[in-house]
């Protein structure tokens, strides 16, 4: 028996908040098929196929029919850079931050050494300080560094270093590793010292227990951390905003600065793509935990 | 081959705690378990058995002392390196891999061929009896079977020594008469050596040829199962195995394996036969099985006999479990129900006198610490 | 080699830990060093830092002004202060607001049958996820003057003849309250889900066994046991909405200013980075003040991990 099962206010509560949740989400992926190139209100759908047509600001007919802002969308180079960084930047991090942070969670739950207690503790730090403080902080780093090496190596014009994809990279490391490791951490409480004293009793050494008993067996957990990483970096605006360079913009930064100037439907039909791709992440990330349990 | 199978000598094995501090796990201990013996560890939980276990197996290096295998000193060897195999008591099969890669990773560690690892595999779990399960993850199978696919997998590869760490734990008590039975037959079918470690008086007497018993990480006694349930040598030993009444007194004099001691609760002397080692003067504990009283309406023996009113009777079927309550102490007595009878005056009743008869060789006399 | 490494339990985890320890040393401990290091410092004509020590910074944030009208040699200035101030009430606002719409939520997911479970937390972690900066821009389109929202009323309105002006949404503070509390609203409901799921559904029966109704049930059980939940969810609240800039940026335009802003604009527009060190440091003070003093009174555990 449970006395709340049934309680009207919280059905009627749950229907409000997951409206609220999910009414600014519909409302941007309709108007990803607005006809009014102007975006301020929505003048019907796109119906027909054909060369491109315009009326006025409203296309009437286009080569992908309704779906013609996702084609300009491919059109747009800068969208396709942005992409492109995005991707390499998520890539390159989060295979970095897994194995990093799979390392460190193992040391953690598994050995005692020296710096233990405070190793743990920095691992807490991204999530104790809003992102700004990090990222103002990675950026002084990386600004004071410059300044120095270039003043004193006497490095000029192109030669010079600046921030870039690889002072992005390198952040999104650092805020994943935290995460990475905390995710294969509680993975690994569950884990039983016994299976590799099992391997080695059986006879394999150290090396050959690990890629065959323990990686595999904490691997959905190495998985789902890598996803957390993959998704963290994919979405982050803050730390990529004070560490990105010219050459370096991600798609966050690109949609930033769109807004702030002139919103077409393009706008939409991206966010929609980034929707539909996180879902399907998500989606991911919840059958690897359900499977695992 | 070495006489002895496994030995340890004089082994001492201290962890550091959390706090900074140290636990001293097993402390001096010396055992020698011979070739193709069935011996237990057996005590409570922290007495060191399992660190004594996991010693031999190469998990733990001892602090000092040195364990032998076939008369080998071990050293920092590595588990990998030892010819020994252990049954976990979670079973640790591995989560990932089917019954078949599960047995045959041992195999494939030491560099077998494929027939070979397919033919021996097969016998192993012929052996017990999982024929046709090999396709199976261990989360397919029931507790029991795990438990089989544990036994197949540290057998497999025909160690000297098999290590097994309470392996009936997580079974339930009709399962685990069952193993037990088994695991004596797989033992002396195979002709190795078992070293067994739990905490189940009953499991070690039923199987073992040999127990140690062992509290705060050191052994108490070893010997087989009727010298220790009959020849307890110190009151730790004689409660720990079985039940036992204790009465407390004071050695008075010694002659031929008897002693007679001085109770104060009962101001009268009992004779019994000396089991482990006692002087004369030493405090020392009494203890007689509550199956070896015999219950009496007069007085049988000159010594060893005292009138007692019943406090309590429990009818269990093949036994009545009775308190007899005698000069403010109680005294455990199980009679055996040997006549079929549902007339009440067949039975005691509470409130009747009753004679006790301690015979002197039923009666032992040990050190009390 | 090998073989000291093998007994050496202790010099194996140090080698495991040690690139992790490189990245949280170089990019997490000495950056926040240096940003202290530089908020004692002063901008140079060209933007860069001479690096000085003075708490000129610190005592311009906290409003203590030397160049007052009226010819006094001190004066408060309360520009800063105002924006910390500001900056505080939102948070805890949208904060409160979040608790208040996550709770009874996460109380539906976490009572609802284990099968669908799943899906409605899936429904929670969609919006979650989809990028920040979209959807502050999901929020532009629903508030503009001309948006879906003023369109919905002035077509409900056209329906019963009621005469209509749309309302002035965008670009007030009562937006960027809206914005914090769609970003941040699936940070309060997943710690409190957790803390909630654990809950077992023997206590009820017992609460109401022992003669509670359902409200006390709730105020003496429920509320009590998810409190770690709660709490958890705050920090994970109240700290990104004390730092973030975007949301207030782009849909409090420049009418609501926030310490995030002023510390972005230092490093952007403005072109001072000792100020915007200074700046940054007080956030994190503030934040770290809060959290602490909040933990302490009521702890938290595992929860902050789950989300």
């Amino acid at each position: 028996m449970n006395p709340y099962k049934r309680s009207p206010f919280i059905k009627v509560a749950t229907v409000l908040v997951y409206f609220f949740l999910y009414a600014p989400i519909i409302g941007l992926i309709v108007f990803a098929f607005n006809s009014s190139r102007t975006n301020v209100f929505f003048g019907g759908f796109i119906t027909q196929w054909g060369p491109l047509q315009m009326e006025g600001s409203t296309v009437v007919q286009s080569p992908c029919g309704p779906f013609h802002w996702f084609c300009d969308l491919t059109q747009n180079r800068e969208v396709m850079s942005a992409t492109k960084n995005t991707l390499t930047i998520a890539l390159i991090s989060t295979i970095s931050a897994t194995v990093i942070g799979t390392m460190a969670a193992l040391a953690l739950q598994r050995y005692n050494f020296k710096l233990k207690g405070f190793s743990q503790l920095s691992l807490y730090i991204p999530i104790v300080i809003p992102e700004i403080v990090m990222g103002i902080g990675i950026l002084v780093l990386f600004s004071q560094a410059f300044n120095f090496l270039n003043s004193s190596l006497g490095l000029l014009g192109d030669s010079r270093l600046t921030l870039g994809l690889p002072t992005v990279i390198v952040s999104h490391i650092a805020f994943s590793i935290p995460f990475v490791t905390l995710v294969v951490q509680a993975r690994l409480q569950g884990f039983d010292k016994s299976f590799e004293e099992a391997a080695m009793d059986l006879g394999a050494n150290e090396l050959v227990t690990f890629w065959r008993v323990t990686f595999p067996m904490i691997l959905p957990g190495v998985l789902s951390g890598a996803l957390l990483a993959f998704t963290l970096s994919l979405d982050d605006f803050v730390i990529t905003f004070f560490t990105t360079g010219p050459g370096a913009t991600t798609l966050p930064i690109y949609v930033y600065g769109l807004l702030r100037r002139i919103i077409t439907p393009q706008v939409n039909a991206l966010s929609t793509v980034w929707v539909l791709v996180v879902v399907a992440i998500v989606f991911l990330l919840q059958r690897i935990q359900s499977r695992e349990t | 081959m070495s006489e002895f199978a496994v030995e340890l000598q004089d082994v001492v094995k201290r962890f550091p705690t959390p706090e900074g501090g140290e636990v001293l796990a097993v402390d001096h201990v010396t055992m020698q378990i011979k070739n193709g013996e069935f011996f237990s560890m057996l005590g409570s939980s922290g007495c060191g058995k399992t660190t004594s276990l996991r010693m031999v197996a190469g998990f733990e290096w001892p602090t000092s002392g040195e364990v032998y295998i076939e008369g080998i000193a071990q050293g920092h060897t590595p588990p990998f390196k030892r010819p020994v195999n252990t049954v976990f008591q979670s079973y640790a099969l591995f989560q990932h891999m089917t019954v078949f890669q599960n047995v045959a990773f041992g195999l494939e560690m030491d560099g077998a061929g494929k027939d070979e690892i397919k033919k021996r595999v097969a016998r192993a779990l012929e052996m017990v009896q999982l024929t046709g399960m090999d396709r199976r993850y261990p989360r397919q199978l029931s507790g029991g079977q795990q438990q089989r696919v544990a036994l197949a997998r540290a057998i497999v590869k025909t160690p000297d020594v098999l290590l097994l760490d309470e392996p009936l734990g997580a079974l339930d008590l009709k399962l685990r008469k069952e193993m037990q039975l088994e695991l004596k037959a797989l033992q002396q079918k195979l002709g190795i050596t078992f070293v067994y470690v739990t905490h189940d008086q009953e499991e070690a007497l039923t199987m073992s040829d040999r127990i140690a018993v062992m509290s705060q990480g050191k052994v108490l006694q070893m010997g087989s199962p009727v010298e220790i349930y009959e020849r307890p040598n110190c009151k730790f030993v004689a409660d720990f195995i079985g039940t036992s009444n204790f009465l407390e007194g004071t050695v008075k004099s010694l002659e031929k394996g008897m002693a007679n001691v001085f109770i104060p609760a009962f101001n009268t002397e009992i004779k019994g036969i000396v089991s482990g080692e006692v002087s004369v003067g030493e405090t020392v504990a009494v203890s007689v099985r509550p199956e070896k009283i015999r219950l009496a309406d007069k007085a049988v023996l000159n010594q060893n006999c005292f009138e007692g009113t019943i406090d309590l009777v429990t009818y269990i079927g093949s036994d009545t479990h009775l308190y007899v309550g005698l000069n403010g102490m109680k005294l455990k007595v199980w009679e055996q129900n040997k006549i079929s009878s549902l007339d009440p005056t067949a039975y005691y009743t509470v409130g009747q006198k009753v004679w006790l008869a301690l015979f002197p060789e039923n009666t032992l006399v040990m050190a009390s610490e | 080699m090998l073989k000291r490494l093998r007994e050496n339990k202790s010099s194996q985890g140090t080698l495991l830990i040690t690139p992790t320890l490189i990245f949280m040393v170089g990019l997490l401990i000495i950056p926040l060093l240096l940003t202290l290091i530089i908020s004692f410092g002063r901008r140079s004509a060209d933007g860069n830092v001479i690096y000085t020590f003075g708490l000129h910074n610190y005592i311009r944030i906290l409003g203590i002004s030397t160049a007052c009208e009226g010819g006094q040699s001190l004066c408060f200035d309360p520009l800063y202060a105002n924006i910390l101030r500001r900056s505080l009430a939102l948070a805890f606002n949208s904060t409160v607001l979040v608790i208040l719409l996550a709770y009874p939520l996460a109380y539906f997911i976490a009572r609802a049958h284990p099968k669908r479970r799943n899906t409605f937390l899936f429904m929670v972690l969609v919006p979650l996820w989809t990028n920040f900066v979209i959807r502050v821009y999901a929020w532009m389109m629903l508030l503009r003057t001309q948006g879906v929202i003023n369109s919905v009323l002035g077509w409900l309105a056209g329906l019963v003849g009621i005469p209509f002006a749309p309302f002035e949404m965008l670009y007030t503070p009562g937006a960027v309250l809206v914005g914090m509390v769609y970003e941040f609203l699936p940070f309060m409901i997943l710690p409190i889900f957790t803390s909630l799921e654990k809950i077992d559904n023997s206590l009820y029966e017992a609460a109401a066994d022992l003669g509670a109704n359902p409200i006390r049930t709730f105020l003496r059980v429920t509320l009590p046991l998810s409190m770690p939940g709660v709490v958890a969810g705050t920090i994970l609240v109240f700290i990104p909405v004390m730092g973030t800039f975007i949301v207030s940026d782009l849909l409090g335009g420049r009418q609501v200013i926030l310490i995030g802003n002023l510390i972005q604009r230092q490093f952007l527009d403005a072109r001072d980075p000792t100020f915007g060190s200074a700046a940054s440091l007080i956030l994190m003070a503030m934040t770290l003040i809060v959290t602490f003093f909040y933990t302490r009174k009521f702890g938290f555990g595992e929860e902050i991990v789950a989300a």
